[in-house]
Protein backbone atom coordinates (compact mmCIF):
# COMPACT_ATOMS: atom_id res chain seq x y z
CA UNK A 1 0.00 0.00 0.00
CA UNK A 2 1.24 3.47 -0.86
CA UNK A 3 1.82 5.82 2.12
CA UNK A 4 -0.86 8.49 2.50
CA UNK A 5 -1.73 11.52 4.57
CA UNK A 6 -4.71 11.61 6.88
CA UNK A 7 -7.01 14.37 8.02
CA UNK A 8 -10.13 14.07 10.13
CA UNK A 9 -12.76 16.59 9.14
CA UNK A 10 -14.89 18.25 11.81
CA UNK A 11 -17.52 19.63 9.44
CA UNK A 12 -18.85 19.06 5.93
CA UNK A 13 -17.27 22.33 4.78
CA UNK A 14 -13.92 21.38 6.28
CA UNK A 15 -14.11 17.98 4.57
CA UNK A 16 -14.77 19.40 1.11
CA UNK A 17 -12.08 22.07 1.60
CA UNK A 18 -9.55 19.43 2.65
CA UNK A 19 -10.49 17.32 -0.35
CA UNK A 20 -10.07 20.28 -2.72
CA UNK A 21 -6.73 21.19 -1.15
CA UNK A 22 -5.22 17.73 -1.66
CA UNK A 23 -4.90 16.21 -5.12
CA UNK A 24 -5.47 12.48 -4.92
CA UNK A 25 -7.68 12.74 -1.85
CA UNK A 26 -10.39 10.22 -1.01
CA UNK A 27 -13.12 10.42 1.60
CA UNK A 28 -12.97 7.69 4.24
CA UNK A 29 -16.27 6.43 5.66
CA UNK A 30 -16.47 2.96 7.14
CA UNK A 31 -13.56 1.88 4.95
CA UNK A 32 -14.97 -1.58 4.26
CA UNK A 33 -14.50 -1.20 0.50
CA UNK A 34 -11.93 1.60 0.23
CA UNK A 35 -9.39 0.06 2.61
CA UNK A 36 -9.75 -3.28 0.86
CA UNK A 37 -9.17 -1.63 -2.53
CA UNK A 38 -6.11 0.14 -1.11
CA UNK A 39 -4.72 -3.22 0.00
CA UNK A 40 -5.32 -4.52 -3.52
CA UNK A 41 -3.58 -1.51 -5.08
CA UNK A 42 -6.73 -0.49 -6.93
CA UNK A 43 -7.10 2.70 -4.89
CA UNK A 44 -3.94 4.68 -4.14
CA UNK A 45 -5.03 7.87 -2.38
CA UNK A 46 -2.48 10.56 -1.47
CA UNK A 47 -4.63 11.70 1.45
CA UNK A 48 -7.62 10.25 3.26
CA UNK A 49 -10.18 12.79 4.45
CA UNK A 50 -11.96 10.98 7.28
CA UNK A 51 -15.67 11.85 7.20
CA UNK A 52 -16.82 8.97 9.39
CA UNK A 53 -17.20 11.18 12.48
CA UNK A 54 -19.04 14.06 10.85
CA UNK A 55 -22.34 14.93 12.56
CA UNK A 56 -24.23 13.10 9.80
CA UNK A 57 -25.07 10.10 11.94
CA UNK A 58 -28.79 10.50 12.61
CA UNK A 59 -32.05 9.28 11.10
CA UNK A 60 -34.72 11.95 11.49
CA UNK A 61 -38.25 12.57 10.35
CA UNK A 62 -38.70 15.89 8.55
CA UNK A 63 -41.83 18.08 8.88
CA UNK A 64 -43.14 16.94 5.48
CA UNK A 65 -43.11 13.30 6.58
CA UNK A 66 -39.97 12.32 4.71
CA UNK A 67 -37.03 10.73 6.54
CA UNK A 68 -33.49 12.04 6.28
CA UNK A 69 -30.67 9.53 6.77
CA UNK A 70 -27.24 11.00 7.49
CA UNK A 71 -24.46 9.74 5.25
CA UNK A 72 -22.45 8.49 8.23
CA UNK A 73 -25.28 6.31 9.60
CA UNK A 74 -24.02 2.74 9.71
CA UNK A 75 -25.82 0.13 7.61
CA UNK A 76 -26.76 -1.96 10.67
CA UNK A 77 -28.27 1.01 12.49
CA UNK A 78 -30.23 2.07 9.42
CA UNK A 79 -31.61 -1.44 8.91
CA UNK A 80 -32.73 -1.58 12.56
CA UNK A 81 -34.18 1.91 12.77
CA UNK A 82 -37.94 1.81 13.57
CA UNK A 83 -38.73 4.53 10.99
CA UNK A 84 -37.06 2.43 8.30
CA UNK A 85 -38.41 -0.94 9.40
CA UNK A 86 -41.96 0.34 9.76
CA UNK A 87 -42.21 2.65 6.75
CA UNK A 88 -39.62 1.43 4.24
CA UNK A 89 -39.31 -2.33 4.83
CA UNK A 90 -37.63 -2.91 1.46
CA UNK A 91 -34.72 -0.74 2.58
CA UNK A 92 -34.27 -2.58 5.86
CA UNK A 93 -34.49 -5.93 4.06
CA UNK A 94 -32.00 -4.87 1.40
CA UNK A 95 -29.46 -3.73 3.98
CA UNK A 96 -29.83 -6.96 5.94
CA UNK A 97 -29.37 -9.02 2.77
CA UNK A 98 -25.98 -7.38 2.21
CA UNK A 99 -22.54 -8.25 3.59
CA UNK A 100 -22.08 -9.55 7.16
CA UNK A 101 -22.93 -8.26 10.62
CA UNK A 102 -19.37 -7.00 11.07
CA UNK A 103 -19.33 -5.16 7.74
CA UNK A 104 -22.79 -3.63 8.26
CA UNK A 105 -21.62 -2.26 11.63
CA UNK A 106 -18.84 -0.36 9.87
CA UNK A 107 -20.23 0.50 6.43
CA UNK A 108 -21.92 3.89 6.07
CA UNK A 109 -24.91 5.00 4.02
CA UNK A 110 -22.77 7.25 1.83
CA UNK A 111 -20.05 4.67 1.44
CA UNK A 112 -22.53 1.96 0.48
CA UNK A 113 -23.64 4.13 -2.47
CA UNK A 114 -20.04 4.75 -3.50
CA UNK A 115 -18.74 1.19 -3.20
CA UNK A 116 -17.08 -0.12 -6.35
CA UNK A 117 -17.93 -3.13 -8.45
CA UNK A 118 -16.71 -6.54 -7.31
CA UNK A 119 -15.78 -7.48 -10.89
CA UNK A 120 -12.63 -9.61 -10.43
CA UNK A 121 -10.89 -7.85 -13.32
CA UNK A 122 -11.45 -4.49 -11.64
CA UNK A 123 -9.98 -5.82 -8.39
CA UNK A 124 -6.90 -7.41 -10.00
CA UNK A 125 -4.37 -4.79 -11.07
CA UNK A 126 -2.62 -7.31 -13.34
CA UNK A 127 -5.74 -7.57 -15.56
CA UNK A 128 -7.14 -5.14 -18.12
CA UNK A 129 -10.09 -3.07 -16.91
CA UNK A 130 -11.49 0.10 -18.45
CA UNK A 131 -13.06 1.10 -15.16
CA UNK A 132 -9.80 0.95 -13.23
CA UNK A 133 -7.53 2.01 -16.09
CA UNK A 134 -9.45 3.65 -18.95
CA UNK A 135 -8.36 2.34 -22.33
CA UNK A 136 -6.81 -0.88 -21.02
CA UNK A 137 -9.69 -3.04 -22.25
CA UNK A 138 -12.27 -5.25 -20.57
CA UNK A 139 -11.21 -8.68 -19.37
CA UNK A 140 -14.70 -9.70 -18.35
CA UNK A 141 -16.56 -9.31 -21.65
CA UNK A 142 -14.98 -12.46 -23.07
CA UNK A 143 -13.68 -13.78 -19.76
CA UNK A 144 -15.30 -14.89 -16.51
CA UNK A 145 -18.55 -12.94 -16.46
CA UNK A 146 -21.17 -15.14 -14.87
CA UNK A 147 -21.91 -12.39 -12.31
CA UNK A 148 -21.92 -9.53 -14.80
CA UNK A 149 -24.44 -7.24 -16.46
CA UNK A 150 -27.27 -8.23 -18.77
CA UNK A 151 -28.77 -4.75 -19.14
CA UNK A 152 -27.24 -1.43 -20.16
CA UNK A 153 -23.67 -2.65 -20.56
CA UNK A 154 -21.26 -1.28 -23.15
CA UNK A 155 -18.32 -2.47 -25.20
CA UNK A 156 -16.04 -0.99 -22.57
CA UNK A 157 -17.62 -2.38 -19.40
CA UNK A 158 -19.96 -5.18 -18.29
CA UNK A 159 -19.62 -4.66 -14.52
CA UNK A 160 -22.55 -4.54 -12.13
CA UNK A 161 -23.11 -2.32 -9.11
CA UNK A 162 -22.88 -4.49 -5.98
CA UNK A 163 -25.11 -2.56 -3.54
CA UNK A 164 -28.35 -4.01 -2.20
CA UNK A 165 -29.23 -0.79 -0.38
CA UNK A 166 -29.05 1.31 -3.55
CA UNK A 167 -31.60 -0.95 -5.26
CA UNK A 168 -34.15 -0.32 -2.51
CA UNK A 169 -33.41 3.42 -2.56
CA UNK A 170 -34.05 3.51 -6.31
CA UNK A 171 -37.41 1.73 -5.97
CA UNK A 172 -38.44 3.97 -3.05
CA UNK A 173 -37.84 7.21 -5.00
CA UNK A 174 -35.18 8.29 -2.48
CA UNK A 175 -32.93 11.25 -3.17
CA UNK A 176 -29.19 11.59 -2.57
CA UNK A 177 -28.09 14.92 -1.06
CA UNK A 178 -24.65 16.19 -1.97
CA UNK A 179 -22.42 19.06 -0.91
CA UNK A 180 -19.51 20.42 -2.89
CA UNK A 181 -17.67 23.54 -3.90
CA UNK A 182 -20.74 24.77 -5.77
CA UNK A 183 -23.00 24.22 -2.78
CA UNK A 184 -25.71 21.70 -2.00
CA UNK A 185 -27.79 19.76 -4.50
CA UNK A 186 -29.77 16.55 -4.62
CA UNK A 187 -30.11 13.77 -7.20
CA UNK A 188 -32.75 11.02 -7.44
CA UNK A 189 -31.23 7.77 -6.12
CA UNK A 190 -32.37 6.02 -9.32
CA UNK A 191 -30.28 8.49 -11.37
CA UNK A 192 -27.29 8.68 -9.03
CA UNK A 193 -25.43 5.76 -10.60
CA UNK A 194 -24.53 5.76 -14.29
CA UNK A 195 -24.46 3.31 -17.13
CA UNK A 196 -20.88 2.67 -18.27
CA UNK A 197 -20.99 3.91 -21.88
CA UNK A 198 -17.54 5.15 -22.90
CA UNK A 199 -16.67 6.19 -19.34
CA UNK A 200 -16.95 3.22 -17.01
CA UNK A 201 -14.43 4.89 -14.70
CA UNK A 202 -17.31 7.10 -13.57
CA UNK A 203 -19.70 5.07 -11.42
CA UNK A 204 -21.99 7.92 -10.40
CA UNK A 205 -23.08 11.46 -11.20
CA UNK A 206 -21.10 12.79 -8.23
CA UNK A 207 -18.75 15.66 -9.09
CA UNK A 208 -15.09 15.64 -8.04
CA UNK A 209 -14.86 16.58 -4.37
CA UNK A 210 -18.58 16.36 -3.71
CA UNK A 211 -19.58 14.62 -0.51
CA UNK A 212 -22.78 12.69 0.09
CA UNK A 213 -24.35 14.30 3.15
CA UNK A 214 -27.63 12.38 3.40
CA UNK A 215 -30.26 10.26 1.73
CA UNK A 216 -33.89 11.37 1.91
CA UNK A 217 -36.68 8.81 1.90
CA UNK A 218 -39.81 10.49 0.56
CA UNK A 219 -43.15 10.78 2.34
CA UNK A 220 -44.85 9.55 -0.83
CA UNK A 221 -43.56 5.98 -0.46
CA UNK A 222 -43.63 5.89 3.37
CA UNK A 223 -45.76 3.03 4.62
CA UNK A 224 -46.43 1.55 1.18
CA UNK A 225 -46.03 -2.23 0.99
CA UNK A 226 -42.47 -2.91 -0.12
CA UNK A 227 -40.03 -5.80 -0.14
CA UNK A 228 -36.56 -6.82 -1.29
CA UNK A 229 -35.59 -10.23 -2.59
CA UNK A 230 -32.08 -11.38 -3.40
CA UNK A 231 -30.94 -14.49 -5.25
CA UNK A 232 -27.37 -15.56 -4.53
CA UNK A 233 -25.05 -18.56 -4.52
CA UNK A 234 -25.21 -18.97 -0.73
CA UNK A 235 -28.10 -18.41 1.68
CA UNK A 236 -26.15 -15.61 3.36
CA UNK A 237 -23.14 -13.36 2.92
CA UNK A 238 -22.84 -13.31 -0.86
CA UNK A 239 -23.34 -10.70 -3.54
CA UNK A 240 -26.53 -10.87 -5.56
CA UNK A 241 -26.84 -12.78 -8.81
CA UNK A 242 -30.09 -10.93 -9.24
CA UNK A 243 -32.18 -8.95 -6.80
CA UNK A 244 -35.32 -6.87 -6.85
CA UNK A 245 -36.90 -4.15 -4.72
CA UNK A 246 -40.62 -3.54 -5.15
CA UNK A 247 -42.89 -0.82 -3.79
CA UNK A 248 -46.51 -1.53 -4.62
CA UNK A 249 -49.85 0.06 -3.83
CA UNK A 250 -52.97 -1.74 -4.95
CA UNK A 251 -56.38 -0.11 -4.77
CA UNK A 252 -59.54 -2.12 -5.58
CA UNK A 253 -57.45 -4.71 -7.40
CA UNK A 254 -55.78 -2.06 -9.55
CA UNK A 255 -52.12 -1.05 -9.38
CA UNK A 256 -52.02 2.51 -8.02
CA UNK A 257 -48.26 2.77 -7.51
CA UNK A 258 -45.40 0.57 -8.64
CA UNK A 259 -41.71 1.18 -8.00
CA UNK A 260 -39.52 -1.67 -9.22
CA UNK A 261 -35.73 -1.79 -9.29
CA UNK A 262 -33.39 -4.66 -10.12
CA UNK A 263 -29.95 -5.23 -8.63
CA UNK A 264 -26.95 -7.10 -10.03
CA UNK A 265 -28.23 -6.82 -13.60
CA UNK A 266 -26.55 -3.58 -14.62
CA UNK A 267 -23.93 -0.95 -13.88
CA UNK A 268 -26.52 0.76 -11.72
CA UNK A 269 -29.69 -0.22 -9.90
CA UNK A 270 -32.07 -0.81 -12.80
CA UNK A 271 -35.30 1.05 -12.33
CA UNK A 272 -37.91 -0.90 -14.34
CA UNK A 273 -39.82 2.03 -15.77
CA UNK A 274 -41.35 0.11 -18.65
CA UNK A 275 -42.75 -2.48 -16.28
CA UNK A 276 -44.05 0.19 -13.93
CA UNK A 277 -45.81 2.04 -16.76
CA UNK A 278 -47.33 -1.21 -18.00
CA UNK A 279 -48.68 -1.99 -14.55
CA UNK A 280 -50.08 1.38 -13.52
CA UNK A 281 -53.86 1.43 -13.67
CA UNK A 282 -54.04 -2.24 -14.64
CA UNK A 283 -55.04 -5.36 -12.70
CA UNK A 284 -52.75 -6.53 -9.89
CA UNK A 285 -52.61 -10.13 -11.07
CA UNK A 286 -49.75 -12.58 -11.45
CA UNK A 287 -50.32 -12.66 -15.21
CA UNK A 288 -50.10 -8.88 -15.47
CA UNK A 289 -46.98 -8.83 -13.31
CA UNK A 290 -45.31 -11.46 -15.51
CA UNK A 291 -46.15 -9.56 -18.70
CA UNK A 292 -44.82 -6.28 -17.30
CA UNK A 293 -41.58 -7.77 -16.01
CA UNK A 294 -40.99 -9.63 -19.27
CA UNK A 295 -41.52 -6.38 -21.16
CA UNK A 296 -38.79 -4.80 -19.06
CA UNK A 297 -36.37 -7.69 -19.42
CA UNK A 298 -36.89 -7.91 -23.18
CA UNK A 299 -34.11 -5.31 -23.35
CA UNK A 300 -31.64 -7.73 -21.77
CA UNK A 301 -28.51 -8.65 -23.75
CA UNK A 302 -26.89 -11.47 -21.79
CA UNK A 303 -23.23 -12.28 -22.23
CA UNK A 304 -22.00 -15.79 -23.07
CA UNK A 305 -22.36 -17.18 -19.53
CA UNK A 306 -24.94 -15.11 -17.70
CA UNK A 307 -28.18 -15.72 -19.58
CA UNK A 308 -29.55 -17.40 -16.43
CA UNK A 309 -29.94 -13.97 -14.85
CA UNK A 310 -32.89 -13.01 -17.05
CA UNK A 311 -35.33 -15.77 -15.95
CA UNK A 312 -33.96 -15.53 -12.41
CA UNK A 313 -34.72 -11.81 -12.24
CA UNK A 314 -38.10 -12.39 -13.86
CA UNK A 315 -39.07 -15.05 -11.35
CA UNK A 316 -38.07 -13.18 -8.21
CA UNK A 317 -39.75 -9.97 -9.44
CA UNK A 318 -43.04 -11.69 -10.27
CA UNK A 319 -42.91 -13.51 -6.95
CA UNK A 320 -42.37 -10.35 -4.91
CA UNK A 321 -45.03 -8.41 -6.84
CA UNK A 322 -47.54 -11.23 -6.37
CA UNK A 323 -46.83 -11.57 -2.66
CA UNK A 324 -47.09 -7.83 -2.05
CA UNK A 325 -50.37 -7.68 -4.00
CA UNK A 326 -51.89 -10.56 -2.07
CA UNK A 327 -50.72 -9.11 1.27
CA UNK A 328 -52.31 -5.78 0.32
CA UNK A 329 -55.57 -7.49 -0.61
CA UNK A 330 -55.99 -9.23 2.75
CA UNK B 1 4.71 -0.16 8.72
CA UNK B 2 5.84 -0.39 12.37
CA UNK B 3 4.50 1.62 15.24
CA UNK B 4 6.07 3.29 18.22
CA UNK B 5 4.26 2.16 21.31
CA UNK B 6 3.68 4.46 24.19
CA UNK B 7 1.91 2.46 26.79
CA UNK B 8 -0.68 4.39 28.72
CA UNK B 9 0.59 2.96 31.99
CA UNK B 10 4.12 4.22 31.53
CA UNK B 11 3.54 7.87 30.93
CA UNK B 12 0.73 10.33 30.61
CA UNK B 13 2.00 12.68 27.95
CA UNK B 14 1.05 12.23 24.35
CA UNK B 15 4.12 11.80 22.16
CA UNK B 16 5.17 14.54 19.78
CA UNK B 17 4.49 13.89 16.09
CA UNK B 18 7.59 12.49 14.41
CA UNK B 19 8.16 15.77 12.55
CA UNK B 20 9.34 17.24 15.82
CA UNK B 21 7.58 20.59 15.54
CA UNK B 22 4.63 20.23 17.81
CA UNK B 23 1.71 22.55 18.30
CA UNK B 24 -1.89 22.35 19.41
CA UNK B 25 -2.96 23.26 15.89
CA UNK B 26 -1.15 20.28 14.46
CA UNK B 27 -2.80 17.90 16.84
CA UNK B 28 -6.17 18.75 15.35
CA UNK B 29 -5.15 19.52 11.77
CA UNK B 30 -2.33 17.11 11.02
CA UNK B 31 0.11 17.86 8.27
CA UNK B 32 -1.28 15.77 5.46
CA UNK B 33 2.13 15.25 3.90
CA UNK B 34 2.94 13.27 7.04
CA UNK B 35 2.33 9.54 6.84
CA UNK B 36 2.27 8.77 10.55
CA UNK B 37 0.09 10.06 13.37
CA UNK B 38 -0.49 9.53 17.05
CA UNK B 39 -3.57 7.58 17.99
CA UNK B 40 -4.87 6.48 21.38
CA UNK B 41 -6.78 3.24 21.74
CA UNK B 42 -8.24 1.73 24.86
CA UNK B 43 -7.74 -2.01 24.42
CA UNK B 44 -9.37 -4.37 26.90
CA UNK B 45 -9.66 -1.48 29.32
CA UNK B 46 -6.04 -0.34 29.03
CA UNK B 47 -5.03 2.86 27.19
CA UNK B 48 -2.29 2.76 24.58
CA UNK B 49 -0.96 5.74 22.67
CA UNK B 50 0.93 4.84 19.53
CA UNK B 51 2.40 6.66 16.57
CA UNK B 52 1.11 4.62 13.66
CA UNK B 53 1.84 4.52 9.99
CA UNK B 54 -1.49 5.55 8.44
CA UNK B 55 -1.58 2.25 6.55
CA UNK B 56 -1.61 0.23 9.74
CA UNK B 57 -4.80 -1.75 10.34
CA UNK B 58 -6.16 -2.27 13.83
CA UNK B 59 -5.52 -6.00 13.44
CA UNK B 60 -1.79 -5.41 12.94
CA UNK B 61 -1.63 -2.99 15.86
CA UNK B 62 -3.24 -5.60 18.10
CA UNK B 63 -1.06 -8.48 16.94
CA UNK B 64 2.28 -6.83 16.16
CA UNK B 65 2.40 -3.83 18.47
CA UNK B 66 0.36 -4.92 21.48
CA UNK B 67 1.08 -8.65 21.41
CA UNK B 68 -2.60 -9.55 21.42
CA UNK B 69 -2.60 -12.44 18.96
CA UNK B 70 -6.14 -13.67 19.68
CA UNK B 71 -7.59 -11.86 16.69
CA UNK B 72 -6.35 -13.76 13.65
CA UNK B 73 -5.33 -12.70 10.17
CA UNK B 74 -7.23 -14.94 7.78
CA UNK B 75 -8.04 -13.27 4.49
CA UNK B 76 -7.03 -9.68 5.45
CA UNK B 77 -9.90 -8.47 3.22
CA UNK B 78 -12.94 -8.51 5.50
CA UNK B 79 -14.26 -11.76 4.09
CA UNK B 80 -13.49 -14.43 6.72
CA UNK B 81 -14.23 -12.83 10.10
CA UNK B 82 -11.17 -14.32 11.86
CA UNK B 83 -10.07 -10.81 12.88
CA UNK B 84 -13.39 -9.86 14.49
CA UNK B 85 -13.12 -7.64 17.57
CA UNK B 86 -15.53 -5.31 19.33
CA UNK B 87 -15.02 -1.63 18.53
CA UNK B 88 -16.91 0.63 20.93
CA UNK B 89 -18.92 -2.50 21.73
CA UNK B 90 -19.77 -3.40 18.12
CA UNK B 91 -18.25 -6.26 16.19
CA UNK B 92 -16.12 -5.27 13.21
CA UNK B 93 -13.43 -6.76 10.97
CA UNK B 94 -10.25 -5.33 12.50
CA UNK B 95 -8.31 -5.92 9.25
CA UNK B 96 -10.35 -3.17 7.53
CA UNK B 97 -10.10 -0.59 10.32
CA UNK B 98 -7.26 1.92 9.96
CA UNK B 99 -5.80 2.53 13.42
CA UNK B 100 -5.27 6.24 12.73
CA UNK B 101 -9.03 6.67 12.33
CA UNK B 102 -9.79 5.05 15.70
CA UNK B 103 -8.33 7.69 18.02
CA UNK B 104 -10.21 7.52 21.31
CA UNK B 105 -11.99 4.24 20.56
CA UNK B 106 -12.54 1.30 22.86
CA UNK B 107 -11.43 -2.11 21.56
CA UNK B 108 -12.28 -5.47 23.10
CA UNK B 109 -10.48 -8.57 21.87
CA UNK B 110 -10.97 -12.19 22.87
CA UNK B 111 -8.25 -11.66 25.48
CA UNK B 112 -10.47 -9.12 27.24
CA UNK B 113 -13.64 -11.20 27.48
CA UNK B 114 -12.86 -13.05 30.69
CA UNK B 115 -12.08 -9.85 32.55
CA UNK B 116 -9.61 -9.98 35.42
CA UNK B 117 -10.93 -13.16 36.97
CA UNK B 118 -10.17 -16.78 36.27
CA UNK B 119 -13.67 -17.45 34.98
CA UNK B 120 -14.04 -17.70 31.23
CA UNK B 121 -16.75 -15.73 29.48
CA UNK B 122 -19.90 -17.88 29.12
CA UNK B 123 -19.35 -18.00 25.35
CA UNK B 124 -15.80 -19.26 25.79
CA UNK B 125 -17.07 -21.87 28.26
CA UNK B 126 -19.80 -22.94 25.83
CA UNK B 127 -17.33 -23.30 22.94
CA UNK B 128 -15.21 -25.58 25.14
CA UNK B 129 -18.17 -27.57 26.43
CA UNK B 130 -19.53 -28.10 22.92
CA UNK B 131 -16.12 -28.71 21.32
CA UNK B 132 -17.12 -26.00 18.87
CA UNK B 133 -13.87 -25.95 16.90
CA UNK B 134 -11.24 -28.14 15.39
CA UNK B 135 -8.10 -26.17 14.53
CA UNK B 136 -9.28 -23.16 16.54
CA UNK B 137 -8.01 -20.51 14.14
CA UNK B 138 -11.42 -18.92 13.58
CA UNK B 139 -12.55 -19.34 17.21
CA UNK B 140 -11.60 -15.94 18.68
CA UNK B 141 -13.39 -14.25 15.79
CA UNK B 142 -16.39 -16.55 16.16
CA UNK B 143 -16.64 -15.77 19.88
CA UNK B 144 -16.28 -12.00 19.48
CA UNK B 145 -18.77 -12.08 16.63
CA UNK B 146 -21.25 -14.13 18.67
CA UNK B 147 -20.94 -11.68 21.54
CA UNK B 148 -21.64 -8.78 19.20
CA UNK B 149 -24.55 -10.65 17.65
CA UNK B 150 -26.13 -11.33 21.06
CA UNK B 151 -25.94 -7.64 21.92
CA UNK B 152 -27.40 -6.64 18.55
CA UNK B 153 -30.36 -8.99 18.98
CA UNK B 154 -30.91 -7.72 22.52
CA UNK B 155 -30.92 -4.16 21.16
CA UNK B 156 -33.65 -5.12 18.68
CA UNK B 157 -31.55 -5.37 15.54
CA UNK B 158 -33.29 -7.66 13.02
CA UNK B 159 -31.47 -9.99 10.64
CA UNK B 160 -32.12 -11.26 7.13
CA UNK B 161 -34.13 -14.18 8.56
CA UNK B 162 -36.11 -12.18 11.12
CA UNK B 163 -39.80 -12.24 10.21
CA UNK B 164 -40.48 -8.74 8.85
CA UNK B 165 -43.59 -8.40 11.01
CA UNK B 166 -41.46 -8.68 14.18
CA UNK B 167 -42.05 -5.43 16.09
CA UNK B 168 -39.17 -2.98 15.84
CA UNK B 169 -37.33 -1.81 18.90
CA UNK B 170 -37.78 -5.03 20.89
CA UNK B 171 -35.23 -7.79 21.48
CA UNK B 172 -35.14 -10.40 18.73
CA UNK B 173 -35.23 -13.99 20.00
CA UNK B 174 -32.36 -16.07 18.61
CA UNK B 175 -33.02 -19.57 17.30
CA UNK B 176 -30.57 -21.68 15.29
CA UNK B 177 -31.56 -20.01 11.99
CA UNK B 178 -30.96 -16.57 13.45
CA UNK B 179 -27.58 -17.61 14.86
CA UNK B 180 -26.49 -19.11 11.53
CA UNK B 181 -27.48 -15.97 9.64
CA UNK B 182 -25.95 -13.57 12.16
CA UNK B 183 -22.66 -15.46 12.22
CA UNK B 184 -22.40 -15.87 8.45
CA UNK B 185 -19.52 -13.38 8.40
CA UNK B 186 -17.32 -15.88 10.24
CA UNK B 187 -16.00 -18.73 8.16
CA UNK B 188 -14.79 -22.02 9.65
CA UNK B 189 -12.75 -24.07 7.22
CA UNK B 190 -12.90 -27.08 9.56
CA UNK B 191 -16.69 -26.97 9.28
CA UNK B 192 -17.45 -26.80 12.99
CA UNK B 193 -20.60 -24.81 12.27
CA UNK B 194 -23.15 -27.19 13.88
CA UNK B 195 -21.36 -27.07 17.22
CA UNK B 196 -20.69 -23.35 17.00
CA UNK B 197 -24.45 -22.84 16.63
CA UNK B 198 -25.07 -25.16 19.59
CA UNK B 199 -22.56 -23.30 21.73
CA UNK B 200 -24.20 -19.96 21.01
CA UNK B 201 -27.62 -21.48 21.64
CA UNK B 202 -26.39 -22.60 25.06
CA UNK B 203 -25.59 -19.01 25.97
CA UNK B 204 -28.88 -17.69 24.56
CA UNK B 205 -30.88 -20.06 26.74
Amino acid sequence: MKPFGYVRAASVEEATEAFAAHPGARYLGGGTNLVDLMKLGVERPAVLVDVSRLPLDTVEELPDGSVRVGAAVRNSDLAAHPLVRDRYPALSQALLAGASGQLRNAATTGGNLLQRTRCPYFQDVSKPCNKREPGSGCGARDGVHRDHAVLGHSESCVATHPSDMAVALAALDARVELYGELGARSVPAAAFHRLPGQHPERDTEIRPGELITSVVLPAATAGLPSAYRKARDRASYAFALASVAVVLRVSDGVVAHAGIAFGALAHRPWRAQRAEEALLGGPATAAAFARAVELELAAAEPLRDNGYKVPLARNIAVDVLTRLASAAAT
Amino acid sequence: MGSDIHDGDTGGERPAPPTGHRSGFEEHRPDTTEHRSATTLRVNGKPHTLVVDHRRALLDVLREDLGLTGAKKGCDHGQCGACTVLLDGRRVNSCLQLAVALDGCEVTTVEGLAGDGEELHPLQRAFLDRDAFQCGYCTPGQICSALGALDEAAAGHPSHVTVPATPSGRPVPLDADEIRERLSGNLCRCGAYPRIVEAVEDVVR
